[in-house]
């Protein structure tokens, strides 16, 4: 007996396979799936984009993203045959039904332990749109690289 | 347990010390940003390694994963943040290292 668990694919293809190569890849991902009675919830082509790094002599390569229900069983076979693909310059498997469930728990608990607050003050549970704090900055992301690195010695 | 802390020796040290680590502006001018971390304050549950938008914040030029100290990331999500970043290294996303 196997269980079904959630599954993060992400392939790189190679930039010289054409745009037919890419969707027979997913008919062919899709029929492993199927074959394994699992079901493909979603899929995401990124396109083309460039590498952070060589990967053999290919600079950039087609993104795939395909999220997969399934056992770990189909998995291994998925990852058999992208391996031995020579279109396929690399690619990764994540399992995410866990992590995904963490951060719902961690997301309901947070909205509870707020309700709660709010209540015992004598608030509404949710917070009105007009009660926005404005203190936090939102240009922290443009600032990141060597400010940090000033803040440390 | 018995030393900086209570010790009447390094006083003035001390007083340097927690200066800065102030967020009060100080005498060149600059603003010490206050230490939260980015995660807990946006709220950010699960940190998606295909979002390099927000990693590439995280990550210096060269690609080296920092310590926790330079961004102010609290354990945990330093913890999913390494690994974000070690899984979209993977898949070209980062840079192990740059030349």
């Amino acid at each position: 007996m196997s269980q079904t668990r959630q599954y993060e694919l992400v392939y790189i293809v190679s930039p010289d396979a054409s745009e037919q190569a890419v969707a027979d890849l997913h008919t062919q991902i899709e029929q492993i799936v199927q074959r394994f009675n699992g079901t493909l919830d979603k899929t995401e082509n990124w396109g083309r984009r460039k590498l952070a790094y060589e990967i053999g002599h290919a600079r950039e390569g087609t993104y795939v993203i395909e999220t997969i229900t399934g056992s770990g069983e189909m998995v291994k076979e998925i990852d058999r045959r992208l391996r031995v693909t020579d279109t396929i310059i690399r690619h990764l498997t994540v399992r995410v039904d866990d992590d995904l469930r963490v951060a719902e728990r961690l997301r309901t608990e947070r909205k509870e332990t707020q309700a709660r607050r709010r209540t015992a003050r004598g608030l509404p549970p949710e917070p009105l749109p007009s009660e926005r704090r404005g203190d936090r900055d939102d240009n922290d992301s443009d600032d990141m690289g060597l400010e940090g690195a000033e803040g440390v010695r | 347990m018995s030393g900086e802390r209570g010790g009447g020796r390094g006083r003035g040290k001390k007083d340097d010390k927690d200066k800065a680590k102030g967020d009060r502006p100080r005498g060149g001018g600059f603003f010490r940003r206050r230490r939260v971390c980015k995660f807990c304050a946006d709220k950010i549950d699960y940190i998606d390694y295909k979002d390099v938008k927000l990693l590439s914040g995280f990550v210096p030029e060269r690609g080296k994963v920092l310590p926790r100290r330079m961004f102010g990331t609290c354990a945990e999500h330093q913890r999913k943040l390494t690994l974000a970043i070690k899984r979209a290294r993977n898949i070209a996303l980062l840079p192990f290292a740059a030349d």
